[in-house]
C-alpha cells in the first residue's frame, strides 16, 4: 500500500515538473499566433500578424543575419579548434593534463556576465566591440567545451584498428584522418557543430556587452524589445527561434538514427569474421 | 555483462581519471600538440581578458583597493551579495526536491517513458534562457496565465503578484536550473546497481530502509555535482532574475551590468566580476576535492 502510494506521489510530482519544464514553450508558441495587440491569455482569435510584423520591420531581419553571420563563422571555429583538441585529449600525451583540461572546460563554468564584461574592456582598447570578429572570438570560447566534449566522446568510440590498417597500407597520418578518422567521428563533430551553433545564435549576455549601433545579434535586439515593451512580436521571434532549433536537432537525431541503423547492417558481417 | 560495465563505471566514479600514462613528466608527442591552438586561443580571448579586468578593478580610477573598498563601504552592495547567495542557495534547494525524485523515477519507469522523461528535460535544454524567461514573464504576471487562471477559479479577488518578487525569480531560475540538476543525478543513479537493493530487502530491510542506507548514498556523487554546478550557475544569471525580479532582489550579475551600462564605472564592476569569480573558482576548488567535476562537465549533453 505505502508502495503504491509512494509511485503516486512520485508519478504527479513528475507530471508537475515535466510541465514545468516544457511551461515557456506551452505560453510562447500559442501566444506568437494570438490576433490581440497585446499578450492575453488565453490567446483567443489565431492570426499570423505578429510573424507578418516581423519581415516587415527591418531591425529583426538584420540584427537575424548579423546573428547568422556570427553563429555560423563562431562554429567553424569552435569545430576546427574542437576537433584537434579532442584529437590531443584522446591520443596524445599531455604535460599538466588537469591543468590543460581546466583551461578548456573553464568557458563552461565562469559565469557569462564576467566573461562579457573582460572581454569588453579588453576589446574596448583594440576595438573589437560591435564588430563580427569580437562576436565571433568570444562566442568560440563559449562554444568550443562543447565540440570538444562531443568529439571526445565520438573518438573513444572509434577502433583504433581501422586507423592501422589504413597508415600500414600507406596512408599518412592526415590522409588517414580525413578518409578513415573524420568519417567515423562525424556525427559527434555535427552533433557539436550544432551546438556551437546554436550556443552562438542564443546566447545573450557577452553579447549584450558587444552590441551597439554598429552590430546587433538578434537575442540581444529581443532582449531591448522585451525591456522596452512587452509585444506579441517577440513571442513570435521566440517561436521562430524554437521551431529552427528543434528542427535542426529533430533532422540531427534523425540521420543519427538512419546512420545507427545503417552501422548496424554493415556492422553484421565484420563481427561474424572476428568470432 | 551489465555487471561488468556497472563495475568499470563505478571504478571510474571514484577519485579523478587516471592518467593514460605512468605519472612523471611527460611530453607532448604529435597528438598532444594538437592541443596547443586551442589553448593559446582560449588564454588569449578568454584568461588575458580575464587578467586585465583583473588589473582594471586595481587601477581604475585610482591605484589600490578603493574599488574594493567600496563594495563594502556602502550598504546596498555587500546586501546585494548576501541576496545573490540566498537565492542561489534556495535555487539549489527547490531545484534539488525536484530534480531527484524526478530522476529516480526515470529510473524506474520502461525505456519508451525514459525517453519521454529525458525529452522533457532537454526541451529546456535546447531553448533559450532569454525566451524561457521571457515566457515565464507572461506566465507570472498579475494578467499572465496562471493569475487569471486563479481568478477565473474565483480562488483569489485580486492577482497575486509573483513578478518582481522574491517567488518569481525562484520560479524562473529552478526552471533554467532544472535540466543542468536532473542530467547527473540520472546519471549516477543509472550506475547504481539494483540487486544491492534486492540484496538488502532480502537481509530484512523494509524497502525504505534499503532506499535511505544504499540507494541514496550511492547517488551522492551525482547529487553533490548537480548542487555545485546548480550553485555556482545561478550566482552568474543575469537575465532571469533582471526579468523576473525586483529592486529588492538584485543579483551581483544585474549590479555589474548596471554599473557598465549605466554609471559607467568600470573599475568597479571589474572588482564585483572579481568577487564573483574569485568565489566561483573558490567553490569548484574546495568542492573540486570531493566531487569528480570534470567527469561530470565532460558528459554534458
Amino acid at each position: 500500500m505505502t508502495k503504491i502510494l509512494t509511485r503516486a506521489g512520485l508519478v504527479t510530482l513528475a507530471v508537475v515538473v515535466g510541465v514545468y519544464l516544457v511551461l515557456p514553450v506551452l505560453i510562447v508558441v500559442p501566444m506568437s499566433f494570438s490576433d490581440s495587440s497585446f499578450l492575453s491569455f488565453p490567446p483567443g482569435e489565431t492570426s499570423l500578424r505578429w510573424f507578418r510584423n516581423i519581415l516587415d520591420d527591418p531591425v529583426w531581419l538584420d540584427s537575424a543575419l548579423a546573428s547568422l553571420n556570427v553563429a555560423l563563422l563562431s562554429s567553424v571555429c569552435a569545430v576546427v579548434l574542437g576537433v584537434l583538441a579532442a584529437l590531443a585529449l584522446v591520443r596524445g600525451s599531455l604535460p599538466f593534463r588537469n591543468t590543460i583540461m581546466a583551461v578548456l572546460l573553464a568557458p563552461l563554468i565562469v559565469p557569462y556576465v564576467i566573461v562579457g564584461l573582460a572581454a569588453y574592456i579588453a576589446f574596448l582598447e583594440l576595438g573589437l566591440t560591435q564588430t563580427t570578429l569580437g562576436f565571433v572570438l568570444v562566442h568560440t570560447c563559449l562554444a568550443v567545451p562543447y565540440v570538444v566534449i562531443n568529439v571526445v566522446a565520438g573518438l573513444v568510440s572509434v577502433d583504433r584498428r581501422l586507423e592501422m590498417a589504413a597508415m600500414s597500407l600507406g596512408a599518412g597520418p592526415v590522409t588517414t584522418f580525413f578518409k578513415v578518422t573524420l568519417p567515423l567521428i562525424l556525427p559527434s563533430v555535427l552533433a557539436g557543430g550544432l551546438f556551437a551553433f546554436f550556443i552562438s545564435w542564443d546566447e545573450v549576455v557577452t553579447a549584450i556587452f558587444l552590441s551597439g549601433p554598429e552590430l546587433t545579434t538578434l537575442p540581444v535586439q529581443m532582449w531591448s524589445g522585451i525591456r522596452v515593451q512587452i509585444d506579441p512580436t517577440v513571442a513570435a521571434l521566440s517561436t521562430l527561434v524554437l521551431v529552427v532549433i528543434f528542427g535542426s536537432f529533430t533532422v540531427l537525431g534523425l540521420t543519427r538514427l538512419v546512420r545507427q541503423v545503417a552501422r548496424r547492417r554493415t556492422a553484421r558481417p565484420a563481427t561474424n569474421t572476428g568470432a | 555483462m551489465t555487471s561488468a560495465t556497472a563495475d568499470s563505471s563505478a571504478g571510474r566514479v571514484r577519485g579523478r581519471p587516471r592518467p593514460l600514462r605512468p605519472p612523471g613528466w611527460t611530453r607532448f608527442d604529435g597528438w598532444g600538440v594538437l592541443v596547443l591552438p586551442l589553448l593559446v586561443f582560449l588564454v588569449l580571448v578568454f584568461v588575458v581578458p580575464l587578467v586585465f579586468m583583473l588589473s582594471r578593478s586595481l587601477t581604475d580610477p585610482s591605484v589600490g583597493l578603493q574599488n574594493y573598498r567600496d563594495v563594502f563601504a556602502n550598504a546596498v552592495y555587500p546586501r546585494v551579495l548576501g541576496n545573490t547567495f540566498l537565492i542561489a542557495a534556495i535555487v539549489t534547494v527547490v531545484t534539488l526536491a525536484l530534480a531527484y525524485p524526478y530522476a529516480y523515477l526515470m529510473t524506474l519507469v520502461g525505456p519508451g517513458w525514459r525517453m519521454v522523461m529525458m525529452g522533457l528535460v532537454l526541451v529546456p535544454f535546447w531553448t533559450s534562457i532569454l525566451v524561457r524567461s521571457f515566457a515565464l514573464v507572461l506566465f507570472l504576471r498579475d494578467t499572465g496565465a496562471f493569475n487569471s487562471t486563479l481568478q477565473s477559479l474565483d480562488l483569489v479577488d485580486q492577482p497575486v503578484p509573483l513578478i518582481r518578487t522574491l517567488t518569481g525569480v525562484v520560479f524562473g531560475m529552478v526552471q533554467v536550473a532544472l535540466p543542468f540538476a536532473v542530467l547527473p543525478i540520472y546519471a549516477t543513479m543509472q550506475g547504481i546497481d539494483r540487486r544491492l537493493l534486492q540484496a538488502a530487502e532480502s537481509l530484512g530491510d523494509r524497502p525504505a530502509g534499503a532506499f535511505w542506507r544504499i540507494f541514496v548514498p550511492l547517488s551522492a556523487p551525482g547529487v553533490a555535482a548537480a548542487v555545485l554546478l546548480t550553485f555556482v550557475q545561478a550566482l552568474g544569471y543575469y537575465i532571469t532574475p533582471a526579468l523576473l525580479g525586483g529592486p529588492k532582489n538584485t543579483m551581483i550579475g544585474e549590479l555589474i551590468v548596471q554599473q557598465v551600462s549605466t554609471v559607467l564605472r568600470f573599475g568597479f564592476a571589474a572588482a564585483l566580476a572579481t568577487l564573483l569569480l574569485l568565489t566561483t573558482l573558490l567553490l569548484l576548488v574546495v568542492a573540486g576535492r570531493f566531487v569528480d567535476l570534470q567527469k561530470h562537465l565532460m558528459r554534458q549533453p
